[in-house]
């Protein structure tokens, strides 16, 4: 299974990374690396521990044991809004953004939550040009400068879902983690975003959840299944595709 | 939250207007019932930063009021009155330091428990007050007014003046308190509390401490709170336990309630308007809280957004202007 991997140390590292809810075991004993310029996709059925994985990763829950590495500094338990800014950005699984805002103003927030000094905080946001910028920057990474100014409610579901990313660039992190942001697209816009995880994974370290095989297969460098709370294999995408223990526990007849 | 729209603005610039010159034509008595609906209108104004810009249900902001109110008591010895330029700073940073402490504590939970927790701490500064003799007990305590003083220069103001002196200095704190407020809304700062109050995990998932903007709203609310109460104890010259009880905090959340969760003006109309409607109620029936209680209940069940919340007929505009009766600031008066 171990193959050529690009040699560059690992961005975010988990060392038997495990989470227990209860008697219930939702992850257990996962050690995966994220590399910079690497899209990481981790695959499974539902309930195999991926989004517990993502919010492990995130600060959102703690885990129960095991390590995680950011650049090689021990940062498991932080809370939330510190791995963000450690430099963990995150889109969720489920449209998580501000609907009764304007599009920019959702991305504002985000690059604002990286650190206005405290006397600059009692200003208004047109006299911090420079939050502005990066919001248009993120925006226009991801494709939605021409509706920047519209309220987030009234844009599409795709619309939505590219917005929900560019919150996570607005942060500029070194590592994102996509919790299936293609959910519920159609096919053009599946194709859109297709193509924007490409781009996302050349500067950033990328860890993405995906449903969609054709999706996965097409935008992977390297793939991790889980199933039941444990990794179950992890290798290049052809390595993966030709392993009989993931085609029965999970893809079926798609190899 | 903010003013929306020219309508909105000149409708409370007549408002103001409208308190500047009540004085003039009312009876000294209405002149002290409108400044105790002023010094109403400050405490509900002071707890909507936490209510409608954070969504933060606090049944204890009372505390932060009658603490000032007490500060200045005990700041004031018993023979010689103190300036207000002494007395309202000294009420103004107890109150804070006090809303530091409960905030710290109190923001640690959330939801119901943190209503339960500020309405404990509430409680706890209640009892300190009436369980001791640091304030006079149950009964309360007479104090000299603070007086309109700067170094060794008084405002010579007469017996009979007085009250309209205290009258306009309320005015024009509720005023700079609500224009300090817009622009704290504007900036940075209040664009993170009204995150918070839409969806506080995710503005946590952007990278913001929220805690950290809570108490600082909570410290804000707290500030804003002791100048009502300041206010309260230049009005009276008389403070007691009352002034702390959870009623307080619980009438205060029925201003917003009654003006509108969802302005910043909204506290401040609810506030005279429940004013109003008490004065009219207790002229009417004995049955004050009764009637208070059916037409709280009517404006929640009929005008969920409140009065400010009434649009007016036919008006093609997407701005909702307030509407100007029963609501209007010189309701405060009936019929002067």
């Amino acid at each position: 299974m171990v193959e050529a991997r690009s040699a560059s140390a690992p961005v975010l590292a988990t060392h038997g990374l495990s989470r227990h809810f209860g008697g219930l075991v939702a992850v257990h004993d996962v050690s995966i690396s994220l590399r910079q310029g690497e899209l990481h996709a981790v695959i499974g059925p539902n309930g195999a521990g991926k989004t517990t994985l993502v919010n492990m990763l995130s600060g959102e829950i703690k885990p129960t044991a095991g390590r995680v590495e950011l650049d090689g500094r021990e940062v498991a338990g932080e809370p939330a809004w510190r791995m963000t800014r450690l430099g963990v950005g995150r889109s969720f699984q489920r449209t998580n953004i501000f609907l009764s805002f304007s599009v920019l103003e959702n991305v504002r927030l985000a690059a604002q939550a990286m650190g206005v000094p405290a006397a600059r905080l009692f200003r208004t946001a047109a006299r911090e040009p420079g939050l502005i910028e990066r919001a248009e920057c993120a925006l226009g990474r991801v494709g939605l400068t021409d509706v920047s100014a519209s309220i987030a409610g009234t844009l599409s579901h795709g619309e939505q879902r590219q917005l929900e990313i560019a919150m996570a660039l607005a942060s500029d992190p070194k590592v994102l983690l996509l919790d299936e942001p293609l959910a519920g697209m159609g096919p053009e816009e599946s194709q859109r975003m297709t193509g924007l995880l490409k781009e996302l994974a050349r500067e950033h370290a990328v860890l993405l959840i995906e449903h969609d095989m054709d999706v996965v297969f097409a935008v992977a460098d390297w793939m991790t299944v889980m199933a039941e709370g444990a990794v179950l294999a992890e290798g290049r995408p052809e390595a993966i595709r030709a392993n009989t223990a993931v085609q029965d526990a999970y893809l079926g007849g798609h190899a | 939250m903010l003013p929306r729209g020219r309508a909105v603005i000149v409708m409370l610039g007549l408002g103001a207007g409208l308190l500047a010159v009540l004085p003039l034509f009312v009876s000294p008595y209405y002149v002290e019932l409108g400044t105790y609906a002023l010094i109403s209108a400050m405490l509900a104004l002071s707890l909507q930063l936490l209510v409608g810009c954070t969504g933060l249900v606090s049944l204890g902001h009372a505390a932060f009021y009658g603490l000032a109110a007490y500060t200045v008591y005990l700041i004031t010895p018993a023979n010689e009155a103190r300036s207000i330029l002494v007395t309202l700073p000294a009420a103004v940073a107890v109150a804070g330091l006090a809303a530091l402490i409960v905030g710290a504590l109190s923001l640690r939970t959330r939801g119901f428990f943190f209503l339960m927790v500020t309405l404990a701490f509430g409680q706890m500064v209640f009892f300190l007050f009436h369980d001791t003799k640091l304030g006079g007990g149950t009964d309360g305590a007479f104090l000299p007014r603070p007086l309109l003083a700067l170094l060794d220069w008084q405002l010579p103001l007469t017996r009979r003046q007085r009250p309209y002196a205290v009258y306009y200095v309320s005015l024009s704190l509720l005023i700079a308190m609500y224009v300090g407020l817009v622009f704290v809304l504007r900036s940075l700062f209040g664009r993170v509390l009204e995150g918070i109050r839409v969806n506080e995990h995710r503005m946590q998932a952007l990278g913001f401490h929220t805690y950290r903007y809570k108490l600082a709203a909570f410290v804000i609310a707290g500030l804003l709170a002791g100048v009502a109460g300041h206010m309260w104890a230049m009005h009276r010259g008389f403070v007691n336990p009352e002034l702390i009880a959870w009623h307080r905090s619980a009438e205060a959340l029925l201003m917003i309630l009654l003006g509108g969760l969802s302005t910043l003006h909204g506290p401040i109309i609810g506030a005279l308007a429940y004013t109003a409607l008490g004065e009219f109620a207790q002229a009417v029936t004995e049955r004050k809280l009764l009637v208070e209680g059916l037409i709280v209940l009517f404006v929640v069940l009929a005008l969920p957004k409140g009065l400010s919340g009434i649009s007016l007929p036919r008006r093609p505009r997407r701005e909702a202007p307030p509407a100007p009766s029963p609501t209007s600031p010189a309701e405060a008066h009936p019929h002067g």
